[in-house]
């Protein structure tokens, strides 16, 4: 770990119409780590994602991005700031090809010969994509749709990603496969994840950092090996 | 036998012309899920920038291209200061205000330039030449065959292969996505209507002199019959909005020649009917796509 926090969050409040789903949020992110977002149904984890990249505008609180704050920021800039965020359902593009949605991911990027040079290392971190890319979206297995809009957020080089669910609707081995790259993500390239899970076993196993919501509220903060080894936590949030 | 081919000719010319607009009116379907209405009004307007320019230099050319220019800012105009602030919840909202639009264009053409035809001139001769006894194409004909080809291939290309037109294809089918990856929705969909109120300007200019001339109605009975030619394209479909064009101009040279001109504003409502009725999503329906 680096020591500095990439992403600080303080007193986040944010919701749809009148009544808040966050009720101030405090939460923080050091650089090179991962922080799994756990809790029930409902309990506000893609809301918070949704606040954090803009899709909603937080009534109150600050969002700090490497000490830069974020309030209105459009969300088509975000990414240049260094924020990718891959929502639930992965929002592949299913009329355009594998190339083209990967090529979207990077087509904001100045650096032209870097975007290029992104674009072939995801298609050598993901074998099938690279057989795939004359493909439409729609034509991609639940896997390679992962793949895909991962890869996508990849080839932008962001500093922070938010992934909602990449566990849903995917096989066991899959599961594993995908949280065993975003360790190697962290460990190899220093990438920070803030990842919100159903799955609390595997989020928990991959991560860095335990963050367990309930009713828009965080309500533990932890190391994630204290989370998974505390029994009586476990069952009281968790379920297991 | 020469009236067959002159027919089928003439209607793969005005065809041409019908296919250019269809294809204008499927840009802004598939970028802001709008039927625009206004275009045909939009388009006459751009044309009537482009006759004042030509009456003042005196140059056919430079108002030609000035009525294109014209028509690229009239649909970012509209795009900005009109339809963006329509609530698209309904779907008969901007429909609405579109035909409002034509109201109001067509009202301030009438009142700047009066309501009586103008003459619109054309660069080429009209006059068929002929091969082997038969009358066959004009030279303008071939003029427009040329000028269509060559921007339905530009278009085709840029979106395609242009990193703008990915961009644009991105926005007009996940917008949300399309912003978290970078993209300034709001700027395609402005970039949308430009592109295809410019490709109408350009249509009106092509067909006008083949018509009585320059009137704020003028497009009227085009944008019907490029209306029904999207419709059997299928509206999210830009190749079948340029088959679409050219059947519908087949279809109206064969009804004006064999049957009598004046069924063929009734032809073209049977065709949109028939389609309706038959296949609703039109001849191109692309399969629909698994959403997950």
């Amino acid at each position: 770990m680096s020591g500095t926090d990439l992403l600080v969050v303080r007193g986040l409040v944010a919701g749809y119409g009148a009544a808040p789903v966050l009720r101030a949020i405090d939460l923080t992110v050091p650089a090179g780590t991962i922080a799994a977002v756990v809790g029930a149904n409902g309990a506000g984890k893609t809301t918070l994602l949704r606040a954090l990249s803009g899709m909603i505008r937080p009534a109150a609180g600050q969002v700090l991005l490497a000490g830069e704050d974020l309030r209105g920021t459009p969300v088509e800039q975000l990414v240049r700031r260094g924020m990718a965020h891959v929502p639930d359902g992965r929002g592949v593009i299913s009329e355009l090809t594998v190339d083209e949605n990967l090529r979207l991911g990077g087509l904001w990027r100045r650096d032209r010969a870097d975007a290029g040079r992104a674009l072939d290392e995801v298609y050598q971190l993901f074998e099938p994509l690279a057989r795939r890319r004359r493909h439409l979206g729609h034509q991609l297995s639940g896997g390679e749709r992962q793949m895909l809009a991962l890869g996508r957020a990849l080839v932008g080089r962001p500093r922070l990603l938010l992934l909602d669910e990449p566990s849903l609707g995917l096989a066991p081995r899959v599961v594993a496969r995908t949280m065993a790259l975003l360790r190697q993500l962290r460990d190899r390239t220093g990438l920070t994840v803030l990842l919100v899970e159903q799955n609390v076993r595997s989020a928990l196993a991959v991560a860095d950092q335990g963050v367990v919501m309930s009713l828009g509220r965080v309500v533990i903060a932890a190391p994630a090996v204290q989370l998974r080894d505390d029994v009586d936590l476990r069952h009281a949030y968790l379920g297991f | 036998m020469d009236r067959f081919v002159f027919l089928t000719v003439d209607g793969l010319s005005r065809g041409a012309v019908y296919a250019a607009f269809a294809l204008a009116l499927v840009l802004i379907w598939r970028a802001a899920r709008v039927v625009n209405f206004a275009q045909g009004a939009m388009a006459v307007a751009a044309a009537y920038v482009a006759y004042t320019v030509s009456a003042a230099t005196g140059s056919y050319w430079l108002g030609f291209v000035v009525a294109i220019v014209a028509g690229l800012l009239l649909g970012a105009l509209v795009d900005r200061v009109v339809m963006r602030h329509v609530d698209h919840a309904s779907p008969l909202n901007p429909v609405i205000v579109a035909l409002g639009l034509v109201l109001l264009i067509q009202a301030v053409l009438g009142m700047v330039y009066g309501s009586e035809f103008r003459p619109a001139e054309a660069p080429f001769s009209r006059s068929a030449l002929t091969v082997g006894g038969v009358a066959v194409l004009s030279p303008y004909d071939l003029f427009v065959f040329a000028t269509i080809g060559v921007v339905v291939s530009a278009l085709a290309w840029m979106f395609a292969r242009t990193p703008v037109g990915l961009r644009m294809r991105a926005a007009a089918f996940a917008p949300e996505v399309s912003r978290l990856l970078g993209v300034n929705v709001g700027g395609m969909l402005t970039l949308g209507w430009a592109l295809a109120s410019g490709v109408g300007a350009l249509a009106a200019m092509l067909v006008l002199p083949t018509e009585l001339g320059l009137h704020p109605h003028a497009m009227d009975l085009v944008f019907v019959s490029a209306f029904t030619a999207a419709v059997v394209g299928g509206l999210d479909s830009p190749p079948g909005a340029v088959v679409g064009g050219l059947v519908v101009g087949l279809l109206l040279s064969y009804v004006s020649g064999y049957a009598g001109s004046d069924l063929t504003p009734l032809a073209v409502l049977v065709l949109l009917l028939a389609v309706l009725l038959v296949r609703p999503g039109g001849l191109f329906a692309p399969v629909a796509a698994r959403r997950v």
